[in-house]
Parts: C-alpha cells; structure tokens; sequence
C-alpha cells in the first residue's frame, strides 16, 4: 500500500470515530489502535479473573448460605467478563493462548487492587461496594467506546457491574447495622480499601501516558482525576448513609467548587504495587500460573478427545 | 415434629451442602475459564437445593432453627453426608470422578423423589432435576473427555475411578430415619437404585475406555455421622464466621 493510501484509510478511519461509528474487527485500522485495544482490552480481561481469586478466597467462609450464594454467583459473574473481553480482543487477531502467557510472564498487567488482600467477610462488602463501584466509574464510559466488540462487552459487563455495587454495600449496610463487632468489622474494611479504590481510577493526569490519544479513541471520556472525583462525591455520601468514616483526615466538601476535597494519594504505594511488589502480587500469579500448568494435562485430554471424535466422525461419513 | 423426616432431609441436603463446599474451594483454580465457570455453577445449583431443603426443616423444627444454623452450627457427628463428597480435589479428575459418581446417583434420587408424598420434597426434587441433568452431562462429557483424551488423562481418571469406587455402596445404604421414610412413601428407597446406578455408570466408563473397578469391600459411614478424618477441616472452614461471631445477621 502506498503511503497516500494509507493515509485516506487513516482519514476515512478517523472520520468513521469522529462520526461515533463503531470500528468492527474486519474494518482496516491502525496497528497503533489495534495494539493499544489489545492492551487495554486484554488488561481489563485478566483483570476480571485474577479479581476472582481475592473473593474466591471467601467462597468457603462465607457466613450465611445466602451470602455463600451471592458471592458464587458474583465471582461466576466474573468469570463471564473474563471470557466476554478475550473473546472481544482476539477480534483484534490475538489469541487467548497468547493473552495468558502475557499475564503468566508479567507482561501485560491487571487491576493493581487485585493484589491486596482480602482478610475479613467485611472485605466481601468493600470490594463490591468500592472496587466494583470505581470499575463502573472507568467502565460506563467504555460503554460508547469506538470499538465496536468491546463497547458491546462493556454494555453486558457494566450491567452487571452495578449489581455487584449493590450487593457488595448491601453486605457493607448489614454490617454497619449489626454489632458493634461488625460494624467495626466494616469500618476496617474501609480503611484498608479506600485508598487503594481510589488509585484504580489510574495515575493523576500528568503521569498518565495514553491520555490523550485514547480520549480521541473514546478509549477515554475523562480523565483520570476527573474519573477519581466522581467517585469521591458519589462513594462519600454513602459511606455517611450507614455510618462508617471515610479513612481520610483532610476530606471535606466545597461548597464552592461542589466537590469533596481529599488527601494526595501515597503514589509510591501505587508504583510500588504496579510494578509487581504489593502484598499479593506473587500469589495471585503464582494462582494462575498454577492453574494454567496444572490444567494443562487437562486442556490436552479435552483437544486429543475432540480430534478422536472428529475422526470418528469422518470415518462414518465415508 | 417429625425427627425422621428431618433426619431424612439431612440425609440428601448434607450431600448437597459438602459437594458444594467442596466445589466451592476450586473456584478460579481450575484448569480453564470454562470449567472453572461450569463448575461453580454446578456449587451454585448445589447451595440453591441445600437452601430449598434446609428452610423446610427448619419450619418443620420451629422455635430459632433457621437455614443457616443447620447449615453451620451441627456438630461434626449431626451431618449425615456420604463419605464420596468429602473426598478431596486431589486433582481435576479426582474432581470430576467424585462429581460424576454422585450426579449419577442424585439424579436417580431426584427423579424418584419427585413422586414423594411429601409435597415440599416432591417439588425441590422437580425443580433440582433440571438442574442436576446439566450436572450429569457435564461431569459424564468430562469423564469421557478425560478418560478417552491423553494417555496421562485417561490414567489419573483411572486412578481417581479406583480411589473413589469404594466410597459409592455407601449411596445405597439406609438408615432407621431412611426406612422410616420410604414406609411412609415419603423417602425414596434407594436401594431399589442401585443396579441401575452401576449399569449405567459402568456404561459411561467404558465409554470413556475406564476400567469398572472390581472390588469387594466399601467404605462407609457418613451417614452415621462418622465422617473422614477431611470432614473436621470442611466444617472448620464453613462455620468459621458463625462459630467466631455467633448470633449476628449477615
Ligand atoms: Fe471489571
Ligand atoms: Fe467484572
Ligand atoms: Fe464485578
């Protein structure tokens, strides 16, 4: 292809986003946007299943049968993302053999909060209240996003999403009402989330990278400190509504600016558990490591089986 | 109060209650997305029928009995479980093996179970057979899978079929509640399932190119209330938080 060829297909490309046209895996794109979708898609795919395994580490302490219900059938919920966005992003010519060595290897990333530890039931309630409200938060923008498979998978993921919101302050509410063990139970669990939740809306505007070209991509709608504010001024309020304090000495409300002043966020944390060295990183890979090695006599059974039976099949056709 | 029939719900719901549990401990771990979401989907299905059963005991027990202190708060010697869904996940064909052995039998049980007397009963066993089919054809897709897949699959299914086999006679003992129950056309007797367990079971195996064990002795007891030494540690984990915080709503 020449290069004014390339260049109109550039153009007709942009224009199409411009238009709020969805990209679809079989129209030309630019390798820059099908490798940054990879990543990012990808990213929020291992996301979703590495965040089964801080909840699954309830699944058999759960204390109710209700509760043990509920978080079944949430972490099964993730699950279901999970497979959503790899099946979305091998749209993009990847493979999810491929996509699991990158997360096996320490290549591509996930969600940094995943590599805190879930110590208490209460920390059931904080992750769904917190840690699925700030995914909503990053993810209901994505809902319009310019590629056409992942704004779908977004469409079905973010539903759920909020379900999980719900259920995880519903969890929060109970506790805050119940005894003082509880409650106290609770406001630990927020203590521990709270910062942490608030850095998965990404590094503060000046040290984040992709900014702006994945606003021109509707990758992004807002920025990043912008995304943190929105969930500020909505998660306060709640937390006020059933009593438990936000961890946070310097929050309080401009009535000018209409917002909630907070506390700068200790960014070396951040970096420090982004770059592979917070309380669970090597647990949660080693999980999937394991599970992936452990699995692989299984996966090969299943592949040898399927061949043997389509063999069959073709000898009974002939 | 009708002890037998309480006993008698115990007897099937435990076995629910302890598979799930064990299900349960596998979650995220498993060797594909699609197994691990099958698989939790089958503990779902699992508590979803332990809660159905166990809110009628606790109605027909009355005064504090709720769901969830038969569910938690029993001493080891009060669950009536088979021994087969203690075992272990020594690994996913222990896993699946132990999966099928018991949905073989549980939707024999249902299926009998829906024509109870008992109303309630008669209607969890309906609702659960639908249910517990998926459960059949998943866990019998996977023992054909594995047992005709790789020379390793087909070895480690073996191996689990064999460890796993003495624990099914237990599936058709009766206890002094169980036959309390059939006279009453309440309770299914199972011992009338047996040879169409083995048949059908041994039918699949050999399908599945697996050798039917040939065995003489059983193990057996969990229905007596005399567990493995796995079952303390089970209980340990599920009655923690109630255990550590009693009396609280969740
Ligand atoms: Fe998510
Ligand atoms: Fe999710
Ligand atoms: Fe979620």
């Amino acid at each position: 292809m020449s290069e004014k060829e390339i260049k109109s297909l550039e153009e007709i490309f942009e224009a199409k986003i411009a238009r709020d046209e969805k990209i679809e895996p079989k129209d030309w794109m630019p390798e820059k946007y099908r490798q940054t979708h990879i990543r990012q898609i990808s990213q929020h795919a291992h996301s979703e299943i590495v965040g089964m395994l801080p909840e699954g580490n309830w699944i058999t302490r759960a204390p109710s049968l209700k509760r043990k219900v509920a978080l079944l059938a949430k972490i099964q919920d993730e699950a279901g993302h999970g497979l959503y966005l790899y099946s979305a992003c091998e749209t993009l010519g990847i493979s999810r053999d491929e996509l699991y060595e990158q997360l096996h290897s320490g290549k591509a990333k996930y969600s940094s909060i995943f590599n805190y530890p879930t110590l208490t039931w209460a920390d059931m309630g904080a992750v769904g209240w917190l840690v699925d409200g700030a995914a909503i938060i990053n993810q209901v923008p994505l809902c319009a996003t310019s590629y056409g498979p992942y704004a779908r998978a977004m469409v079905r993921v973010c539903k759920e999403e909020s379900f999980h919101q719900r259920q995880g302050f519903q969890i929060m509410m109970t506790l805050a009402e119940g005894t003082p063990e509880q409650k106290e139970m609770a406001q630990d669990a927020l203590n521990r989330w709270w910062f942490p939740a608030l850095m998965m809306l990404g590094p503060t505007d000046d040290a984040s990278v992709h900014t702006a070209q994945s606003m021109k991509w509707k990758l992004k709608r807002k920025t990043n400190d912008e995304l943190r504010q929105q969930f500020v001024d909505q998660t306060v309020p709640q937390a006020e509504m059933i009593g438990l304090t936000i961890p946070d000495p310097n929050l309080k409300w401009n009535p000018e600016t209409k917002h909630y002043e907070f506390s700068e966020l200790d960014w070396e944390e951040f970096w420090q558990v982004v770059k592979g060295h917070g309380p669970c990183n090597k647990m949660r890979l080693d999980a999937r490591r394991n599970a992936w090695n452990n699995g692989e006599w299984v996966r090969n059974a299943a592949m040898a089986y399927a061949e043997k039976q389509e063999n069959r099949e073709v000898k009974q056709a002939i | 109060m009708n002890n037998n029939l309480i006993q008698y719900i115990y007897g099937i719901a435990d076995n629910s209650l302890i598979l799930g549990q064990r299900l349960g401990e596998l979650c995220g771990h498993g060797p594909s997305l699609e197994t691990d979401i099958a698989l939790t989907n089958i503990s779902l299905d699992l508590f979803g029928q332990v809660r159905s059963y166990y809110q009628y005991a606790a109605k027909i027990q009355g005064n504090d009995t709720t769901e969830d202190t038969i569910a938690f708060l029993r001493k080891e010697r009060e669950y009536k479980n088979v021994l087969l869904v203690e075992q272990p996940n020594a690994d996913f064909a222990y896993s699946i093996t132990r999966q099928f052995l018991f949905d073989m039998f549980h939707i024999e049980l249902l299926n009998e179970l829906q024509n109870s007397k008992d109303e309630t009963l008669a209607a969890i066993a309906k609702k659960s057979i639908k249910e517990v089919s998926y459960h059949v054809r998943f866990s019998s897709d996977w023992m054909r899978r594995l047992g005709d897949g790789t020379e390793e699959s087909n070895q480690r299914v073996q191996t689990a079929v064999n460890d796993l086999w003495v624990f099914t006679d237990e599936l058709f003992h009766q206890t002094d509640a169980d036959k309390a129950m059939v006279s009453e056309g309440i309770g299914v007797d199972v011992t009338q399932l047996k040879q169409s367990y083995y048949h059908k079971v041994s039918a699949i195996l050999e399908e599945a190119t697996i050798e039917v064990p040939k065995i003489e002795y059983f193990q057996k007891g969990g229905k007596q209330g005399i567990h493995s030494e796995y079952m303390g540690y089970i209980l340990n984990e599920m009655q923690y938080m109630q255990r550590t915080y009693p009396n609280m709503n969740w």
